[in-house]
């Protein structure tokens, strides 16, 4: 029986598929593979999902469409891999993904420790509270007293105990350690508030809802305590590859604040605005100075559409989540999102 | 004395009628005593409200038509969720035109273990049935497969010393000339090929578009991780029990050694080693496929144990089947696979079928590297905003899957004991 079991499983076909992912230069390697290779999560609503045919579509994956397109002039010509939150910079340190698009948050210790290249911030995250509508709180200011389920040994615990010590108000923590069973006690009731980022928020309230209650059950206050830039990285050492994708990010934005929309890009290039004319590469230069195709932010907006078309699509009202735009909105809109110009 | 019958004449009677039959068996086994009559009667009532309410829930208020989530709320289950996602559950992100792929996969690696499981394919038919049904199975997944010129002089070599070593004292001398032969060529071969004299020539068989292991997911993932990850583990395993079991003090302390230090560790950690730690000691810019490194994560692991449980086997044996085996002049090799092993794995079935099924399950852990496996992509169909709020009717149909695969390897291993079992019964 062994002889049979064992020469039995002679395997065929599983033969590891080892490759190159980076021989010397990034930019070489990616464009040499005709493909980009891009972290995502593993699974978050409005970020990276996948739809019933397999295929993903989010916030973060726009970057990595952005990115191929200004590349490839192609938005699909990307591999998705997804990361867990332990797997993802190594994932990027050892060539494994080109690029990491994955809520990460930017922070000075991986910008520089770990080696990292953080290339901007497509989304302002930060930290929340979510409430059930009937309490008829408003504000994070009423919560004084309230018992607030929350992770422990993370910042957030630490911001949830400072925010409430510096309004003096008291709080009865309710410290569970797995996210799906905070969840799970924050809709049993078990206690009044659910704190974590606020897209966390967004996505638990519009995915996790229990099916007698209604996401719109449950409100989020306007109060944000901590700062959670969240924003594609790719490894240090190959600037003219962390130049695009930094501009492929920067190019959604202008394209939204000069009103280029997928709709109406191919009307703007007949615009006699210098500026447009000049982002669209109407009059060339832009794209050769980043070393891609002139007509790179065209490929961008005709394919994955601007900024605000992509948070509108993916988190923001277009979407079952329903973000609103607040810091994410533009800085010509009283929010945080600002695109060096394109010149 | 009149009144006496004739002893002949006498009819026994009936038992009453609360002694046999249905009644009977429900007066003794449910309702033998007062006590017992009450822990029925609560018993019944709570298994009735249970399943009348399952049964309204999952049933009778339950929505099998909805569009979207908004619609399903309110009801019983919604299984229109489970019919908008199925495919994606079962088959993930490969490509969704191509989904026979994996579903005619899926049926091949069925057939394959149906076909294995018969006792009368334990011979050179389970070699065919495998190799044909490996075969079916990647050329499907993957749509193209290479095979290099160096696996083929590699099973040159292996089948050719397997015989050499088995067949040695039986074969007419033209049958081992074909093994020496066998053996000579993907010797030198192999030597060629290292050195550079031979090409990094191969066999192209490419019938359809190539999907790299990235894109698989769903059921064809957890069937592969657990029927390849059982299939190198078993032989695996079988060879560290009997290495542990060596006379040789290398040997035997590096079986030990590795048997610990797996058993050590749990699978989860093994699992994040092969692909957070493995790619940081591997050079620059050569990555080794994350889907096969988490199958040679589970292999190992796999192996461990059941290399304990086989070892198990080994020892139930008395001295005198070993003894017995070295008065006939067998060597190693043959005493092993002829007398011992056939003895001790038959031992083994049911702690083995145990380990099995536990490892069935363990695919699941993938997860945590990122790789969507069966449960993962169940998780991943929860993601979907617009189907919010629907969690326990994606874990009870992921769960009833799960279900189906390891009740049926429990009944298995149970007609297993019996069949291998029907010598030493009365």
């Amino acid at each position: 029986m062994l002889k049979k079991m064992m020469a039995g499983v002679v395997a065929v076909g599983l033969v590891g598929v080892a490759g190159t992912a980076h021989a010397g230069k990034d930019l070489d390697a990616v464009k040499a593979r005709g493909q980009l290779i891009c972290g995502i999560n593993t699974g978050v609503a409005g970020f990276a999902q996948q739809d019933d045919k397999g295929k993903w579509t989010g916030l973060d994956v726009d970057v990595c469409r952005a990115v191929s397109a200004a590349l490839f002039g192609d938005s699909e010509k990307v591999k998705y891999v997804p990361t867990t939150a332990q797997q993802r910079f190594t994932a990027l340190q050892s060539g494994e993904v080109d690029v990491l698009s994955r809520n990460t948050t930017y922070t000075l210790t991986r910008d520089t420790a770990l080696g990292l290249e953080f290339t901007g911030i497509n989304y302002y995250d930060g930290q929340g509270f979510m409430v059930p509508k009937k309490l008829g709180v408003k504000s994070a200011k009423e919560l004084n007293g309230a018992t607030v389920c929350v992770q422990p040994g993370t910042t957030t615990e630490l911001n949830l105990a400072d925010y409430f010590r510096a309004n003096k108000m008291t709080f009865k923590p309710v410290v569970i350690e797995k996210v799906e069973e905070i969840r799970a006690a924050f809709y049993a009731g078990r206690c009044d508030v659910y704190t974590t980022d606020a897209s966390g928020l967004y996505s638990t309230r519009a995915a996790n809802t229990p099916a007698p209650a209604k996401p719109d059950d449950f409100i989020i206050l306007p109060e944000i305590i901590s700062k959670e830039p969240l924003g594609p990285a790719v490894r240090q050492g190959d600037n003219q590859f962390a130049d695009i994708v930094r501009w492929a990010f920067y190019a959604m934005v202008e394209a939204e604040e000069a009103g280029i929309t997928s709709k109406n890009v191919d009307e703007m290039l007949k615009s006699d605005n210098p500026s447009i004319k000049r982002i669209l590469g109407v009059t060339p230069g832009m794209g050769k100075a980043l070393g891609v195709d002139e007509k790179w932010v065209y490929n961008i907006v005709k394919q994955v559409g601007n900024y605000g078309e992509s948070f509108d699509r993916n988190v923001g009202m277009g979407s079952p989540l329903k973000i609103e735009r607040g810091l994410n909105a533009l800085w010509t809109k009283g929010g945080l999102q600002y695109s060096p110009p394109i010149r | 004395m009149t009144d006496a019958m004739p002893v002949g004449d006498r009819k026994p009677l009936a038992p009453p009628v609360d002694e046999t039959g249905a009644l009977g068996w429900v007066r003794k086994n449910l309702f033998s005593s007062w006590g017992n009559g009450i822990t029925t009667v609560v018993l019944i009532a709570a298994v009735l409200w249970v399943a009348s309410w399952f049964l309204e829930w999952a049933l009778f208020t339950a929505n099998f038509t909805a569009a979207t989530g908004a619609e399903c709320r309110g009801g019983g289950a919604c299984w229109a969720l489970i019919r908008e996602k199925f495919r994606y559950i079962f088959f993930g992100s490969f490509p969704y035109e191509q989904h026979w792929r994996p579903l005619f996969a899926v049926i091949t690696m069925l057939a394959m273990l149906v076909l294995s499981a018969d006792r009368r394919m334990w011979n050179w038919r389970l070699l065919v049935i495998w190799g044909v049904g490996s075969f079916i199975t990647f050329l499907l997944m993957f749509g193209q497969i290479h095979i290099p010129l160096s696996l083929i002089l590699f099973v040159a070599l292996v089948c050719g010393g397997i015989g050499l070593t088995l067949r040695s004292a039986l074969a007419a001398p033209s049958e081992r000339m074909a093994y020496y032969a066998l053996v000579g060529i993907g010797a030198v071969g192999l030597v060629l090929r290292m050195v550079g004299a031979l090409p990094a020539w191969s066999i192209a068989i490419a019938p359809l578009s190539y999907v790299e292991t990235s894109l698989w997911g769903g059921l064809p993932v957890t069937l592969i991780l657990a029927t390849y990850g059982l299939a190198f583990a078993f032989p695996y395993g079988i060879l560290l029990a009997l290495g542990r079991r060596s006379n040789l003090p290398l040997i035997k302390g590096l079986c030990v050694g590795f048997i610990e230090l797996i058993r050590g560790v749990p699978l989860i950690s093994l699992l994040i080693m092969a692909s957070v730690m493995l790619p940081l000691f591997l050079p620059s810019g050569t990555t080794i496929d994350k889907f096969l490194r988490a199958q040679v994560a589970v292999i190992l692991f796999a192996g461990a144990y059941i290399a304990e449980v086989i070892r198990g086997g080994l020892q139930s044996l008395p001295k005198g089947q070993f003894e017995a085996a070295d008065a006939m002049g067998l060597n190693y090799p043959q005493k092993t696979l002829l007398i011992i092993l056939p003895q001790a794995l038959r031992v083994v079935i049911p702690p083995l079928i145990n380990t099995f099924i536990g490892f069935f399950k363990d695919t699941s852990l993938v997860l945590i590297i990122g790789i969507f496996d069966f449960l993962n992509t169940a998780n991943q169909a929860l993601v979907d905003p617009n189907w919010a709020g629907f969690p326990g009717e994606v874990y009870l149909f992921a769960a009833f899957v799960y279900f189906i695969f390891c009740f049926s390897m429990s009944r298995y291993s149970k007609y297993l004991e019996f069949e291998l079992n029907k010598g030493t019964r009365r």
